[in-house]
């Protein structure tokens, strides 16, 4: 029993229709019960009013744009190195799932800047190295679908993944260097003397459970949809040739 | 490898348009500035170092589809990986000469257009330091942009899309050491940040890029 043998696209397929519909019901359930409890049953912040509720979309987001971007370096490095298909159709698959959460964090922050900070976008080094992330998820879904040949577009956009994780984190210490920001300090750490009151804080892990969840069950559903296609444009061509 | 670099040195010379598109291309930018925001000393001394920065930028990324695309459509590209050469060495053969038809020529340029936008008279050295230091990472990046795209039909919007965030580290160490030296500020962190960006770069990526052409051209 090994982890690789879900590089076998019909052991995937197996094992993710099965465990599909639980991870949808619990990623459905937790954002029902994290976004419910933090809307309506959390006291407003002194400070912030209730403006602080927006933090129960804002940090998941935030979180799941850069764990997608990590979760596809990872992806392309097996696919780089093992060359396993599901890999690479995987990492493909989480793209768009990882742009849209970019959209929400940069959308929600804009939300919330306006009232804390009055302003809907100012060149914070956290804004800022979101729009670049944001331009790499667009970058990199571009090449994918400029391609025709499935296998020199996963190559290349393996390799874009490896030099863009470089360069985006060149670029988050670049921006923090090139501008002191509005935004504040991280208030999750587990190693951290002051966070998030309590009160705020588990509605919002269950937020981030359920953003998780959502995206790991938009990348199986995904993946699944990709190698179905793949199959389906084999099978077609094989009967062009009969 | 000297004779490639002389050759694709006398190619952009001799072919017209790519070796003076980058040059043109960064005079208007610097010289349709003042028109977009006014003629006003105070504020032209302020922004003159970011605007050449990001004319020289411009200029470059104008040309970098010219670095390969020429080649794959007559085939001498597939004949070069043929070669006794190694692909590392083409593709850092390549950006060199990208970077001294259009570059060199951007950083030899810039104090002049310095004059049209007023930048001070200190500004002048740092600028020429510091686009001098960029200017070859900017080749470099603008290669694996190419390499990656080279295949395409209508690759360059695309090769746009996917260097722009590429570029941006070397814009900001390069422009803030443009800034600082402009209004007499120590130069040395993002200075040496700079050269640190720029050598690593011109130490590293062309082995990603030689890997994405070999991708490209199987």
């Amino acid at each position: 029993m090994s982890l690789w043998e879900y590089a076998n696209p019909v052991k995937f397929i197996r094992t993710t229709d099965k465990v599909l519909p639980w991870i949808s019901v619990l990623a459905v359930a937790s954002l029902v019960i994290g976004l419910i409890w933090g809307f309506f049953f959390t006291p407003d912040d002194f400070r912030q009013g209730s403006t602080v509720k927006i933090i129960y979309l804002h940090v998941p987001s935030a979180l799941m744009a850069i764990n997608a971007w990590l979760m596809m370096l990872v992806a392309s490095l097996i696919w780089i190195v093992r060359r396993h298909h599901v890999s690479a159709l995987a990492a493909r698959a989480a793209a768009p799932v990882g742009a849209v959460m970019t959209v929400i964090a940069l959308a929600t922050g804009a939300l919330w800047g306006q009232p804390m900070w009055g302003t809907w976008w100012a060149w914070d080094p956290r804004l800022t190295s979101f729009l670049i992330l944001f331009l790499f998820y667009l970058g990199y879904m571009a090449l994918w679908e400029a391609i025709e040949n499935d296998d020199t577009a996963a190559d290349l956009t393996s390799i874009l993944c490896l030099v863009g994780s470089v360069f985006a984190l060149l670029s988050r210490y670049a921006v923090n260097f090139w501008n002191q920001g509005l935004h504040q300090g991280a208030s999750l750490s587990l190693d951290k003397e002051e966070n998030v009151a309590d009160v705020f804080y588990f509605p919002l892990l269950v937020c981030i459970a359920g953003f998780v969840l959502l995206f790991i069950a938009l990348v199986f559903l995904r993946t699944q949809t990709e190698i179905r296609a793949r199959r389906t444009r084999a099978l077609m061509a094989r009967e062009r040739m009969a | 490898m000297i004779a490639l670099l002389t050759r694709d040195l006398r190619l952009a010379i001799r072919a017209g348009g790519g070796f003076g598109l980058g040059l043109a291309f960064f005079l208007i930018v610097t010289v349709l500035v003042p028109f977009g925001v006014g003629p006003e000393t105070g504020l032209l001394t302020q922004i003159a170092p970011g605007i050449l920065w990001i004319g020289a930028l411009l200029a470059c990324l104008l040309s970098l589809d010219r670095i390969l695309a020429l080649d794959w459509e007559d085939g001498s590209l597939d004949l070069l990986a043929t070669a006794p050469l190694p692909m590392e060495g083409i593709v850092s053969i390549k950006a060199l000469a990208h970077w001294i038809t259009t570059g060199l020529p951007l950083v030899l340029a810039a104090p002049v257009l310095g004059v049209l936008l007023s930048l001070p008279p200190d500004g002048y050295l740092w600028v020429l330091v510091s686009l001098a230091l960029g200017t070859p990472a900017l080749s470099v990046i603008g290669t694996f942009g190419a390499a990656l795209t080279v295949g395409l039909k209508r690759g360059g919007l695309l090769m746009s899309l996917l260097v722009l965030p590429l570029y941006v580290p070397t814009l900001i160490f390069g422009a803030e050491v443009a800034r600082r030296g402009a209004e007499g500020l120590t130069v040395q962190t993002p200075l040496l940040l700079l050269a640190g960006i720029s050598f690593g770069v011109i130490a590293l990526l062309p082995f990603a890029s030689a890997a994405v052409l070999r991708i490209n051209l199987r």
